[in-house]
Parts: C-alpha cells; structure tokens; sequence
C-alpha cells in the first residue's frame, strides 16, 4: 500500500467515526445540528433507524459507534472516496486477521524484506475498548460476545473474537435480567455480565422492547441497558447514522461538529426524493450505480453499465414507485488489484475496509479488509455476492 | 463455564454413547434372533426378539405408526439404524453428537472434532442396501469401533478442564442408564417353556447378553464356571472391575460431581453419592430377592432423578432470587 494511502486513511476514516459518533449523541439529545438547519428533521427523526427510546439516554462515554468499519475505494492514483459507513454490526475482521496469519505461513520471507505494520493487536484493542465502556461500579468488567447463533453466517466471526478476547460466546438464551442486571448462566451459577459486545441486530435484541417475535434476544435487556447496568457495543440506534440517505450529510456533520474540513470526499450523490436529482438519474439509469438507502450486502442495487435494458426498465419501475428509497452515484472506476483467478493473475476491482475501534480513544488498527470482487469487470464486493478477501499491508516505515 | 455449552458437550458423549449402546442392543437383538425359537401364542409378539429395541426405548407406538403391520426385522433395523424421524436411532444420534460438536468446537480439540464429523459423513452415506450386504453385525461392530475411537481421541487430547468434565459424565450416565436397559432384556425375553430354563436358549441368551456388554470373557475369567443369572447379575451390577457395570458406571459418576458440585449444587453430589452406596455396599442376595426387573426399574427411576437434578444445577440451571440478588 503506497504512503499517501498509509499517511492519509487513518487520519480520513478517524475523523468521520468521530463526527458520526458526536451526531448520534446530538440527535438522542439536544438535536442542534437540526435545529442549525444542517439536516432536515425528516430525515432523522422519520428514519425508519431513528430509535425514540434511546432519547435522553447517556451512553457510557459518549461512546455509540464502539466498531465502525469505513467502506473506501481509490478511483485514481490521489483519489479516494468514502462509499459507505458501516456502524451497526459491521463484519469481516475475522477474515483480515486470517488473512494475514495465512500470508505470513506462505510467504514468511515477504515479512522478513518488508516493515508491514502488524494487525493482529486488533482484538486487544477491542477488549480494551469494550472494557473501558463498561458501566461505573464494575472495577473488573465482564465482556460477552452475544450472537444469534451456529446458523448465523457470521458466526466463524463471533466464536473467533470471543476465542481471541478470551470471553464468553454467548446467546440470547445464556442471558437473564434480573433487577435491570444482566447475568449468564453458567455451570457455576449466574454470573453478572457488563457489557456485550452484541453481533444481533437492533430489532431482534429485546422482545420486550422491539420485534416481540424475536428468539434470538434476551427479555429485559434493554431496560437494563437504559438503566445503565449493561453497556451494548454498539448502541442502538447507530443505524439512522450510516443510512445511504444520511450519508450524503457527512461531510456538514464533520464541519458542524469538529470544525475541521472533511479530509476525505464523499461520492458525489444523487438523492431521488428531489425532483431534479430524479429526472437526472431517470435519464442516465445507464451510467450510474442506484442503491436502496437501508439496503446491505450488495442487495437491492442497480449497476447501470453492467445491466441489460430490460433490468433498467424494471428498476425503473421500483424506482417510481417510491423514489425516497433510492440514492444514485457515479459509477466509479474503482481501482484493480493483480487476483489469482481461473485465468490465472488478472486486475479485479477491490474495495478496502478498515476498522475504527472507539472506546477512551479513537484508533484504527493498520490494515483492514480489502474486498474483491471476483467476477471479472464487476463491481460489487460483497461476500454474499461472491466476493473475496485479500491480505492488506500497511507499510510502517520509509516515505 | 456457560451452562448451554456444558449441555452441549454433556449430550455430544450422551450420543455417541448411545449410539454405541444402541448398536449392542441390536446385535444382541440379532444373535438371538438367530436361535430356532419362536413365540407360539399370538398376544406374546411383544415377545419377539425383534421387539425388544422398541420396547426397551419406549419406541413400540413410533415404530407401529412408521410400519403398521407384524414387525420384520428388516423394518426394525430401518427404524433403529436409519430412520432420521427417530430420534434414538443410530443415525439421529450421530448427527445430534456432530451437531453438538459443532456448537462447540471451540471447546474440543481439533482431532475430537474431525472424528466426529467423519463419523457423521460415513453414517449420512449409509443405506439399507449397503447395511445388509456387507453384514449388520459388521455395521454394528464399526459404530462400536467409532465411539471407541472418538472416546480414546478425547482422553487422549484434552485439556482437564470443566468441559471435559461434562463430557466424561454425559458417556457415563448414559452408560449406567444402558447397562440396566440391556440387563432387562432377559427378562422380557420368554423361554419356550420352563422346562427350557437353563437349557441351551437360556445359555445362548445369558451369553448373548454378556457379549453384548463386552463382558463375556471378563465373566469366564473371574468366575471359571458356567452361566448363572446370579452371577451375571453380580458382574454387571455390582462388581467394579467391569468397566461397563452399573457400579463402575456411578464410581466415574460420583467421582466428576463432586468435583464439580459446589454448595448450590450439593444435592445433585448427595442423589449420586446414594446410588453409588447402594451399589457399593449392595449384595447379590437382595437383588434377586427383589427381582432383578424391579431393582434395575428402581435404579433407572433414581438416575433419572439425578440426571435431573444435573439439568437443574448445572446445564439448564433455575435460579433463585438469593443467587441473582447482587
């Protein structure tokens, strides 16, 4: 990775975890960003994300978004754009640390020629920050990892991270809540639990506070959490912050809030809710990327120059039916990097992720999740498109 | 450690070992199904040798519902070797113990592991036709040989650790609850006529039995006599040195739950602390006065209490308010 990369994302991907975090706190509290008319009221408090109950509650540590990852891709030699901010539930650590351990038992002798910044710190910096976002009163917190369970498809993840903290992999039925306190059970009787690290979904955390139909939750969690007896990493109601209609609003939150000009741009985006940007994308289907706002994992997007008419057309339709759903961008020429394919080496497009962890500090460990997309000239990454995953090298020392 | 992932290790050696239990049952089934005895009156077909898996295992409604009609040892064997709906069957308790192990990988070892689910990929190819061609009896030998080897691999690669507690206790329990059901075949097996008592269906059954058990030759070498009731009744329930007996069975019991029991789980070291006296101070004598059928009833009743009691303490844990009032 060249030093301009090295020299600039950590710095790039900080600021915004930072400016998000502040907008998350601000919107559950005093909301001034709304009332400075940075962002219309609709569009945070009629968000479907947008969480009523978390209004007025202090999370421990201004902390809300513990694990963000940055969705960034290059376009040209300089350029660097951010496409998406994931600050719910966001995956893939597990493969960058992998990666890297399976690089350095095939090629032992690249590490040895080059100063590559080590990443495999990342789960103690983890346990660090979850630790250190514990409620007052707990001098030796407990950390959980909660997930749904073995049929979810990130669970290799959540046993991995639990595995390398050194804690509990837990599921929503090893949990109980008593008095707001919140215990798993174990062979030697209930013990208390401080703070989770939960890999579940918003909706399917409390059924007695959101989806009542959940059976992957623990009953009375959120009233715990509210009580202030259980930290969740991350908190809920992040989701109103990295959905692909808000994210257009970053770049204002970044001067709002810190007052620093945004060092990293945003991908210029169109917004179909506003009739000009509408007949503009309508015209152009073709040449530009159109994605649903809460959409995820590659679902729900147009791809313009890579459909068939008959797929605009139909987009089209979905579109027209109700346009607020919908953002468009450019399509980007995302960058290629060499990829052992069926054909042998050849250029495939990547996109990088890397994590921001937040708990006393903001920090970002030196690497992150490049993602691949496999099938020749696309553009979409995702593993549950048929995406791969590469080992990224941060180089430490040299400009 | 978590209670879900003790239960989870606690049922992945239950299953296994009763697969392994399972399989000796049915070739005892089958041996003595091959004797030129056949049960004259018509409301004996319980009687069957056939029978008797299903009514051991409480699977006789479940096998009528599955295959109405006189029961056929072909259907039999479908049912108790094959059948996925069945959850006793030799294939629904591998995949159970690979589910199990799956859970919890990250608590076994990596050899316990690949065991296990190469075990669950060989059961998952069987069929009928491959099952009889090749032998049952051999079929039976090979579940035999994989909860051997799955219990060796454990011993010999994991870390003393609570979870391999859990795992030493589940093989044990179900075990001892094993042992007792297979003693009671005898007595739900009829002999032509009384005059046949001791005769050579009496010995071909006795021994059946013990071969099932893998005690056959632990029986000729500690009593160099022939086949008595009393003595196999000796040997299987209250000797120690058989590792298979009910008495050895609850020494490994009672031995794993007092090192885990702690104060709130003291009842569950007294339930099997009772049993494992009653057997090891019990005599011969007492239990043929009583019928060997009703002691082995009363001491399946008594496991059953402690194994709930486990559940209670330990896997599927109830609190009460004092414990969860920090």
């Amino acid at each position: 990775m060249e030093n301009h990369f090295r020299r600039c994302v950590p710095a790039r991907a900080c600021q915004r975890v930072r400016a998000l975090n502040a907008f998350l706190k601000d919107i559950y509290h005093d909301q001034e960003i709304i009332k400075a008319g940075k962002i219309p009221e609709q569009q945070v408090l009629g968000n479907k994300l947008y969480r009523p109950e978390m209004r007025g509650f202090n999370v421990p540590g201004d902390v809300y978004v513990h694990v963000a990852g940055i969705d960034i891709v290059k376009t040209d030699q300089d350029k660097f754009y951010v496409l998406e901010d994931n600050l719910r539930t966001p995956s893939g650590v597990s493969y960058m640390l992998e990666n890297r351990k399976m690089m350095m038992r095939l090629f032992p002798e690249l590490f040895a020629r080059m100063p590559v910044a080590p990443v495999d710190h990342y789960t103690d910096v983890l346990l660090d920050d979850l630790r250190a976002v514990a409620p007052a009163g707990a001098p030796n917190p407990t950390v959980v990892v909660l997930t749904p369970g073995s049929y979810n498809s990130a669970y290799f993840e959540h046993a991995f991270l639990a595995q390398q903290m050194g804690v509990e992999l837990v599921e929503g039925q090893d949990l109980l809540v008593t008095n707001d306190a919140v215990y798993m059970r174990t062979t030697r009787g209930p013990k208390r639990v401080d703070v989770i690290y939960r890999r579940v979904d918003d909706d399917f955390l409390d059924p007695q506070a959101f989806r009542a139909d959940s059976i992957v939750g623990v009953p009375g969690l959120f009233a715990a959490y509210r009580a202030g007896k259980v930290t969740l990493a991350n908190a809920i109601g992040t989701g109103v912050a990295d959905d692909k209609s808000t994210y257009i609003y970053v770049p204002e939150m970044i001067r709002f809030y810190l007052g620093e000009e945004p060092i990293i741009a945003n991908v210029p985006t169109y917004r179909l809710d506003r009739a000009d940007d509408l007949k503009y994308v309508l015209d152009h289907l073709s040449e530009l990327v159109v994605k649903e706002v809460q959409g995820s994992g590659g679902y729900g997007m147009l791809v313009g120059p890579a459909s068939t008419t008959g797929q605009i057309a139909d987009f089209r339709d979905r579109i027209l039916h109700n346009p607020a759903n919908y953002i468009a961008q450019p399509t980007l020429a995302l960058s290629t990097c060499p990829t052992y394919c069926d054909a042998g080496i050849a250029p495939r497009h990547v996109d990088l992720r890397p994590y921001v962890l937040s708990g006393k500090t903001v920090t970002l460990v030196p690497g992150g999740l490049t993602r691949v997309a496999l099938r020749e000239g696309s553009l979409v990454v995702n593993s549950s498109q048929g995406g791969g995953t590469k080992d990224t090298w941060i180089l430490e020392a040299g400009d | 450690m978590l209670s879900r992932s003790a239960n989870n290790l606690y049922w992945m050696s239950r299953h296994i070992e009763r697969a392994e239990n399972t399989a000796r049952l049915l070739d005892v089934t089958y041996r003595m199904s091959l004797l030129p005895y056949r049960v004259q009156e018509s409301d004996q077909t319980w009687a069957e040798p056939w029978a008797l898996p299903l009514v051991i295992n409480g699977l006789a409604s479940a096998y009528y519902e599955r295959y109405p009609g006189p029961i056929s040892s072909d259907n039999v064997l479908r049912f108790m070797v094959l059948e996925p709906a069945n959850s006793s069957s030799l294939y629904s308790c591998i995949q159970a113990a690979r589910e199990n192990a799956r859970t919890e990988r990250g608590a076994i070892t990596a050899e316990m592991y690949e065991d296990i689910n190469t075990s669950w990929l060989e059961m998952r190819n069987q069929d009928y036709g491959r099952l009889h061609g090749s032998g049952v009896s051999a079929f039976f030998d090979w579940v035999k040989l994989r909860s051997h080897q799955f219990r060796g691999i454990t011993f010999g690669t994991m870390l003393r650790d609570e979870a391999y507690s859990f795992i030493r206790l589940g093989t044990f329990v179900e075990r001892a609850d094993n042992t007792a059901r297979l003693l009671d075949v005898k007595y739900h097996t009829l002999l032509p006529s009384a005059a046949d008592v001791g005769g050579a269906v009496d010995y071909y059954q006795w021994s059946a039995l013990l071969r099932s058990l893998s005690a056959f030759d632990a029986y000729r070498k500690v009593y160099r006599d022939l086949i008595t009731p009393t003595k196999v009744t000796e040997l299987l329930v209250l000797r120690q040195d058989v590792p298979r007996s009910l008495h050895a069975c609850m020494n490994d019991i009672y031995d794993i739950l007092k090192s885990l029991c702690d104060d709130s789980s003291i009842e569950a070291e007294r339930l099997a602390g009772e049993l494992h006296a009653q057997l090891h101070y019990g005599r011969t004598e007492q239990i043929i006065e009583l019928g060997l059928h009703e002691y082995l009833m009363a001491f399946l009743e008594k496991l059953s209490k402690l194994t709930a009691e486990i559940n209670h303490d330990f896997l599927v844990p109830v609190y009460s308010q004092k414990q969860v009032s920090a």
